[in-house]
């Protein structure tokens, strides 16, 4: 299968004023009320429960679906929970202009996409990006279509080394394959 | 284009060419775990590598500074499963009596000028006041650290913040790193690294910039450093660390994502109000607020400077009748310190509580929180709700807690 694609139907993260929300930080997106769950397939359930307006987020998605959210998405705790809800729901990907260090590095530790796109504030802000259209991306070269509207956008590319791991399922099995070639 | 402090650490441990934004795979130094976070490692690498060795043993720790001894049956076990494996792989561990695990790796001269550590602390960072490149991290993360000695990494940007103009007592290094805190807030620096210059940080003494050091985490920052040392500073360094002291400096011409200045002449005592580190205020505003306890250590403020400055005001004097004061060294070494030197007693007879090294008193899980409705005065690093119980904690300097302590409510330490 080809990895470096990915095209899905997206939801915008807007607040009550229809702006892209910021600083969703990883109690908002997996409260810790359920860190003792082990299992992935169990953490979807819980996916954004805790930021509101979007707490019933698990009932809409679907697999394949892609998340757009605003700057510094994954603030705050380690909780590799909070990648792992997504996963769990099998989203495909999640772009933001900005995330949380450790978010972003618990992402492509586990294999998840991730992508930092500048221009997303301003799109949303005229429209030209809303919950409901289909987009797909390149992850070597940031390119996008918003297939819903035939325009193009530029999200940064994954690095090598994102996309290694990405390609590979994860961190630990990236690790086994370096080391037996 | 030459290199920032940061750049120049980390291309000193990779073969890859190093620019800001650019993902690069780095040698570690040291890697190391805590009771918190240690276990779940330990999980993680038995899943994955069975017994098969770490990459270097003698480069891998485990120090346990959280909950020391534990007063909880799960970290009673979880520190046991650390200890375990530790053996089977023939680790070292800073056990239960060492105390706060970052202040163990400068003082054993293993976090040295130019290394590069990760661990399970978000605070590791600190490890900028002695120029080494520290970086908290997740549990696969450093799973994956402890096998193979490696960790991607992407060079952040540099952003250079000129402090201008000088303060004097009771103005201390936390009254300026809250101050900088303030001004800075949690997006001018964040996910970059922050190299601090100018008279008042550069007259800074190691304690002092482990303190403002330890705070870039509260400024959402990569990393800090304070590159101009003195003489005086070096010593100290080579003295704390049994290690021969040779930082990096910036070179003139490398690239700064932006350039900042904070004017912190004449600057008085500051205090953070909850429920966020950087909801700073002059302690003049925050006169007469009541408090109930008091706290001084963590890795902020858990050296023994700190408490020698909290004995200069309390000695002689009693704290206020209902008002606790909680004390603790960040270090066994700094415990030994400050016994020797009679700043233990004079704490002790002033109606202090002093317990053994550790985190104690930072963070939910440890000894000595806050009840509900309770107010307390603390030197740590964070006060967001819930952080250390339900009570309100205010963040100041180790002469403003222990000023209050005295007075039962937030004082200046120039008004005692
Ligand atoms: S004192 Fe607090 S902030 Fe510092 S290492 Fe311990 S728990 Fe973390």
């Amino acid at each position: 299968m080809e990895k470096s694609f990915i095209s899905g139907r997206i939801w915008v993260l807007l607040d009550q004023n229809k702006r892209l929300i910021e600083d969703i930080d990883t109690d908002q997106i997996y409260h810790n009320a359920f860190l003792h769950i082990t299992e992935v397939s169990q953490m979807g359930q819980y996916a954004l429960g805790n930021l509101e307006g979007w707490k019933d987020f698990s009932k809409k998605a679907s697999p394949g679906d892609v998340l757009i959210a605003g700057r510094n998405f994954g603030a705050g705790s380690s909780r590799q929970h909070a990648v792992g809800c997504f996963i769990s729901l099998k989203i495909g990907l999640i772009i933001a202009p900005s995330f949380g260090a450790i978010y972003f590095r618990n992402a492509v530790n586990s294999g998840f996409p991730v992508l930092r796109c500048q221009e997303l504030d301003e799109l949303v802000a005229k429209k030209a990006m809303e919950t409901e259209d289909e987009i797909k991306v390149n992850f070597r070269s940031g390119e996008g279509l918003n297939v819903s509207r035939n325009t193009h956008f530029k999200a940064e590319p994954m690095s090598t080394v994102q996309y290694d791991i990405y390609e590979a399922g994860g961190l630990f099995n990236y690790g086994k394959r370096i080391s037996k070639g | 284009m030459g290199m920032t402090i940061i750049e120049k650490i980390i291309q000193d441990h990779t073969k890859e060419e190093v620019k800001p934004g650019k993902i690069v795979w780095m040698d570690l130094d040291i890697r190391s775990a805590r009771d918190f976070g240690g276990p779940n490692v330990v999980k993680n690498y038995e899943k994955e590598y069975g017994d098969v060795p770490v990459a270097d043993r003698k480069k891998t720790f485990f120090t346990f500074d959280l909950c020391v001894p534990p007063s909880s049956l799960k970290y009673a076990d979880n520190q046991q499963i650390c200890r375990e494996f530790a053996r089977g792989q023939r680790i070292e561990v800073f056990d239960v009596d060492r105390g706060i695990g970052s202040h163990i790796l400068m003082e054993e001269g293993l976090a040295r000028a130019v290394s590069t550590v990760v661990g399970t602390d978000s605070h590791l960072n600190i490890l900028g006041a002695v120029g080494s490149f520290g970086q908290g991290m997740g549990d696969v993360d450093i799973t994956f650290a402890f096998k193979t000695g490696k960790t991607w990494f992407e060079v952040p940007q540099t952003v250079k913040v000129l402090i201008k103009g000088s303060f004097s007592s009771p103005t201390t290094a936390k009254d300026l790193t809250l101050y900088i805190l303030k001004k800075l807030g949690t997006k001018k620096a964040a996910l970059k690294t922050v190299e601090f210059y100018g008279k008042a940080v550069r007259g800074l003494d190691l304690p002092g910039r482990i303190t403002l050091c330890s705070m870039v985490t509260e400024m959402a920052g990569i990393i800090g450093f304070i590159p101009e040392y003195g003489d005086s500073l070096k010593t100290e360094i080579e003295n704390l660390s049994g290690t021969k002291f040779s930082p990096d400096e910036a070179d003139e011409d490398c690239f700064y994502s932006d350039t900042l200045e904070i004017d912190v002449s004449g600057l008085s005592p500051q205090v953070a109000v909850p429920f966020s580190p950087d909801n700073v205020q002059d302690v003049s505003e925050l006169k007469g607020v009541k408090i109930d306890s008091g706290f001084i250590g963590s890795c902020t403020n858990g050296r023994t400077e700190d408490f020698a400055l909290a004995s200069q005001i309390l000695k002689g004097k009693k704290i206020k009748e209902g008002v606790t004061l909680k004390v603790v060294p960040a270090t066994k070494r700094v415990y030994k310190e400050i016994l020797e030197r009679g700043i233990l007693e004079d704490l002790f007879r002033s109606g202090a509580i002093i317990s053994n090294p550790g985190c104690s008193g930072c963070a939910e899980g440890h000894i000595g929180l806050t009840g509900k409705g309770e107010v307390q005065v603390s030197t740590g690093n964070r006060n967001f709700a819930g952080k250390q119980g339900k009570g309100k904690t205010y963040l100041a300097s180790p002469a403003v807690v222990a000023a209050s302590c005295l007075a039962g409510h937030i004082t200046n330490p120039k008004d005692i």
